[in-house]
Formats: structure tokens, C-alpha cells, sequence
């Protein structure tokens, strides 16, 4: 478990790394990166699993399909668009990394 | 076995991060979804190791239906439909995001009460994201058309979002049976989702997908203290500050604050009174002579907007700009930055039809430019265009940047009739005397250049 303090300092260094990590993006990487963000918080994914894994009930079970199904759905979705996005960006000498 | 896990969720955390910095300069953009795509592989992967876990037979199948459906609606949609597809899928991840936080509810044996309070705080979040991103898609998708706004609207969704909170502090206390009580509460925040995003318009959208995307992020950083899952926490709150501050430059690329955006319907304000009635005659011109003046111009400018997209005519632009710099002409793409239906969609639907990024220019760096291009190419656009943004301000998208499209030489609108735009603001730029008008649509105007240009 991660408790009290240093759960704090990790969510507010977190936070910091993620506004500066985009603080330069220009704007015509603005749909793709909105794009790349919401496959990041796909990682819901494995909290998900680890909720279904542990539920009990039948209840607990049907929202824990239903939650590792959505999570899933945004990874992979996620991944999928941004892959197609961002695989077009080139310049005009052909070159792509 | 627990200390492997951890680590992969370190080196998951650790490849988003590298993999969202990447994604920041369209160089490495490619790389960077490869590397965060890593990440994910192998968090997902060693979860399957998590101890004591059962329901696996039962997880796999959920993996592969909800995978494969977004694998499959992925890979078909259309690069116009883009917003609304990215609103959907990160619908799904708020919605996950509450399903977490139902079970952790449902079973009910938390560490701390400051856990519990995280779970609730990332349910409400979590769900409003979901029914906020399905109304958004929707709206997007053309199924609702029309921005419900009634009077006293924003006191029912306060008086709804106040329910949501009561209910989710009395599953705290757990006087009532958690049961209905759970239900209740999310029934709330659903519906707290749902009428809030209902009265914003269409045009507003991306600034609130790219909202609820932040929130979505932050529901999954609270869940992921709840389950004591650090990837999760550090993911979510990456995202979740990365997307309010790209909100933010949504936002203000649009002229207009988020509380703007979301607490008063487009256009409600009344339009603009002082609107001039005729502020002169639309000037007409023929595709031939539309393509003489640009294929022996030195500079052009081409100013596309969502209409072009719409019509498809990107790859035929992109054709006729290529016939035009074989001539020696130099020619440039302007792109404000909410041409199209998110910032930065214009440079994906151009790049789709085989534009190099290199060629395409934001509004800082080409405004300056208009005054020096002989001609100007607005095809598609119309408000990002309109000089009224600078003169008038009594019109409502007075103070909006544009671009100096009014300031070259020459002008050349293309588009479909003599109509108001999308917005239903009359466009000065059209009647200037070095605008000329080039009626028809996009893609079939575009064929047209192409062909008169082919004949020189």
C-alpha cells in the first residue's frame, strides 16, 4: 500500500512531469497527443483485472467484466487511433522516426 | 513474484512518461505511442501474475471482446470522425475507472478511510466522464443536433451533482444498504454527465472530450491509490495534468475560458446586434482564372478548414499544391488552431492526404506572411478567416485570433453557396475587393484547378 505522505509527494511530482512534459507540444501535435494521453490512463486496464480478479459476488463479478471490458477498450482503441495518426506525420524528404 | 510486478509497473510508468514526451515533437511522435504501447503490453501482461486473483477464464474474454471491438472500430474510423472516436474510448477508460470503484465499494474492506473517500471521488469523476463522453460522441456523430438549453438548467444540474455528493458521503457512513445506495449514486453521476455536457454545442466539443479526458486521467489516479497500484497512480495524474493543461490551450485558442464553455451554450448570449446588414458585393471568379493568378503567383497561402475535410478534397489540394511548386510557385498551409473539429486535427487530415508537417504552419508563425503571398486559398474556412474577429466588437467572435487571410494580395475563397458558415456570422473577408469567390465544392473546385493548371 502506498499511503499518507508519499502518496502525495508521487501524485504531485507526478503532476508536474505531466504538465511539463507537454508544456512545448505545438499544435499540430494537439489531437494526437490528446490521443496518446487517453491511451496512457488505459492502464485503468490493469486495475480493473486486479478488481475482477478479487470479486466475489455475482455483482461484483458482472461490473468487473463490464469494467475490464471498457478498460480494455480504451487501450486498445487508444493505441489503435493514435498509431493511425501519428504514422502519416512525415516531412517532405520521406523521412519517419 | 510481487517484486516482478512492481518493477514492470515501474518500467510502464517510466515508458509512458518517455512515451508521452516523444509523442511532443512530431519527430519522435511515431516512436513515442510505440513506447508507451510497450508499457501497456507489459503491465497488462504481468497483472495476470497478480496473487490471488481468480475470474481468469471470465477477465481473458472480457479483454477480447472489449480489445477487439476497439481494435476493430479503430482501425475503420475515418480521420474526420477522430474527436468522436477518441471521446468514446476514453469514455470507456471513466467508465472502467467506476467499475473499479463499484467493486471496491461492493467488497467494502478498505485500509483507510481516505481510501474510501478516493474511491468515491474517483467514481463520480469516473462516471461523469463516461456519460459525459458518450453525449460528447454523440453530439459529434450527428445523433443529437440540437444544444438543450431551459431555464434553470444549471440549477438542476447543481441540485443533481449535490445528490451524487450526498449519496457518495453516505456510502461512506453506510446507513443505508450499500446496495441501493451504490446504485443511487451512480444513477446520479451518470446523469450529472449527461446534463452537464447537453447544452454545450458542437463547436465547443473537443475543449470538453479534452476535459473529460483530464478527468478520466484523475479518476484513474484515485482508483489506482484505492487498489494500491502505482502505475496507475502516476499514469492518471500524468494524464490527468498533461490533458488540463491542454484543455486549457484548447481553450484559449478558442478565445473563450472554460467556464465559458461549459456553463453558457453557444451563441445563447444573443447575436451580435450590430451585425451590418450587406457590407458589399461577393465578386465572383472561374476556376481558370482562379488557377492563372495562383500558377503564376510567387507565394500562395492555403487556408484550409473543416469543410475542405469534409468534402474530402485534401488529397486533390494536395495534388494541385504539388502542380503548383513544379511551376516554381511557393506554397504554404496556414492552419488555426481549431481549424477542424480539435487543435491540431487540420495537420492530421492534411497529413493523411500526404502533406509534409514541414509545409504547414500555425498562426503565429505565418500571420505575418499573408501580407507578402500573392494569393491566399480559403477552402472550407470561414470564422478562423473573418476580419470582423479584429474590427467588430460587437460580434460574438470578436477578439478570436485569425488569420490575416484579408491581408494578401489576393483573396480566393472557395466555397459551396452564398450562405452564413457554420456559425451564422456573415463573413466580412468575403466582400472585400480583393476577395473573389469560387463557388462549388471542395473536392470538385479542386479537380478543376488541378485540370486548368495542367493545360498552362
Amino acid at each position: 500500500m502506498i499511503e499518507g505522505f508519499t502518496a502525495l509527494y508521487i501524485f504531485m511530482l507526478a503532476a508536474f512531469t505531466g504538465y511539463e512534459v507537454i508544456a512545448r507540444v505545438p499544435v499540430i501535435l494537439h489531437t494526437p497527443l490528446m490521443s496518446g494521453s487517453n491511451f496512457v490512463h488505459g492502464i485503468v486496464l490493469v486495475g480493473a483485472m486486479v478488481a475482477m480478479g478479487h470479486a466475489e459476488t455475482g455483482l461484483e463479478k458482472a461490473i468487473g467484466f463490464l469494467g475490464v471490458m471498457l478498460a480494455a477498450g480504451n487501450a486498445v482503441g487508444g493505441y489503435v487511433v493514435t498509431e493511425r495518426m501519428l504514422e502519416m506525420f512525415k516531412t517532405s524528404k520521406g523521412k519517419n522516426k | 513474484m510481487n517484486s516482478l510486478i512492481q518493477l514492470s509497473y515501474f518500467a510502464a510508468a517510466v515508458l509512458f512518461i518517455l512515451g508521452l514526451k516523444r509523442m511532443s515533437s512530431p519527430v519522435t511522435a511515431r516512436g513515442g505511442i510505440l513506447w508507451a504501447g510497450a508499457g501497456m503490453v507489459v503491465a497488462t501482461l504481468v497483472t495476470f501474475l497478480w496473487p490471488d486473483m481468480h475470474n481468469y477464464a471470465w477477465m481473458t474474454l472480457a479483454l477480447v471482446i472489449g480489445g477487439g471491438l476497439a481494435w476493430y472500430t479503430g482501425k475503420k474510423v475515418a480521420m474526420t470522425d477522430m474527436p468522436q472516436m477518441i471521446a468514446i474510448y476514453n469514455g470507456m477508460g471513466g467508465g472502467a475507472a467506476a467499475a473499479i470503484a463499484a467493486v471496491e465499494l461492493l467488497r467494502g474492506d478498505f485500509h483507510a478511510p481516505t481510501f474510501q473517500v478516493l474511491a468515491v471521488a474517483g467514481a463520480l469523476i469516473g462516471s461523469v466522464a463516461f456519460s459525459g463522453s458518450m453525449i460528447a460522441f454523440a453530439k459529434l456523430q450527428g445523433l443529437i443536433n440540437r444544444s438543450l438549453v431551459f431555464s434553470g438548467q444549471q440549477l438542476i444540474n447543481l441540485a443533481v451533482f449535490a445528490a451524487a455528493l450526498v449519496f457518495g458521503f453516505l456510502l461512506m457512513t453506510a446507513d443505508l444498504p450499500a446496495g441501493i445506495n451504490i446504485l443511487l449514486f451512480f444513477t446520479l453521476a451518470l446523469l450529472f454527465g449527461v446534463l452537464m455536457t447537453l447544452p454545450i454545442g458542437g463547436a465547443d466539443m473537443p475543449v470538453v472530450i479534452s476535459l473529460y479526458n483530464a478527468l478520466t486521467g484523475l479518476a484513474v489516479a484515485f482508483e489506482g491509490f484505492v487498489l494500491g497500484n502505482a502505475a496507475m497512480i502516476i499514469a492518471g495524474t500524468v494524464v490527468g495534468s498533461a490533458g488540463t493543461l491542454l484543455t486549457q490551450l484548447m481553450a484559449k485558442a478558442m478565445n473563450r475560458s472554460l467556464g465559458n464553455v461549459l456553463f453558457s451554450g453557444f451563441g445563447s448570449g444573443g447575436t451580435s446586434e450590430g451585425e451590418a446588414a450587406e457590407q458589399g458585393e461577393m465578386k465572383e471568379i472561374d476556376a481558370t482564372d482562379a488557377a492563372v493568378m495562383m500558377a503564376y503567383a510567387d507565394t500562395v497561402i492555403v487556408v484550409p478548414g473543416y469543410g475542405m475535410a469534409v468534402a474530402q478534397a485534401q488529397h486533390k489540394i494536395w495534388e494541385f499544391v504539388q502542380l503548383l511548386e513544379n511551376r516554381g510557385v511557393t506554397v504554404k498551409f496556414a492552419i488555426h488552431p481549431v481549424a477542424g473539429r480539435m487543435p491540431g486535427h487540420m495537420n492530421v487530415l492534411l497529413a493523411e492526404a500526404g502533406v509534409p508537417y514541414d509545409k504547414i504552419f500555425d498562426l503565429e508563425e505565418i500571420n505575418n506572411e499573408f501580407e507578402k503571398a500573392d494569393v491566399a486559398l480559403v477552402i472550407g474556412a470561414n470564422d478562423v478567416v473573418n476580419p470582423v474577429a479584429r474590427s467588430n466588437p460587437e460580434s460574438p467572435i470578436y477578439g478570436m485570433p485569425i488569420l490575416n487571410a484579408d491581408k494578401a494580395k489576393n483573396v480566393i475563397c472557395v466555397k459551396r453557396g452564398k450562405g452564413k458558415g457554420f456559425s451564422g456570422i456573415e463573413n466580412a473577408l468575403f466582400f472585400l475587393d480583393n476577395t473573389r469567390m469560387l463557388y462549388g465544392s471542395g473536392e470538385a473546385v479542386a479537380g478543376k484547378l488541378i485540370a486548368e493548371v495542367k493545360q498552362l
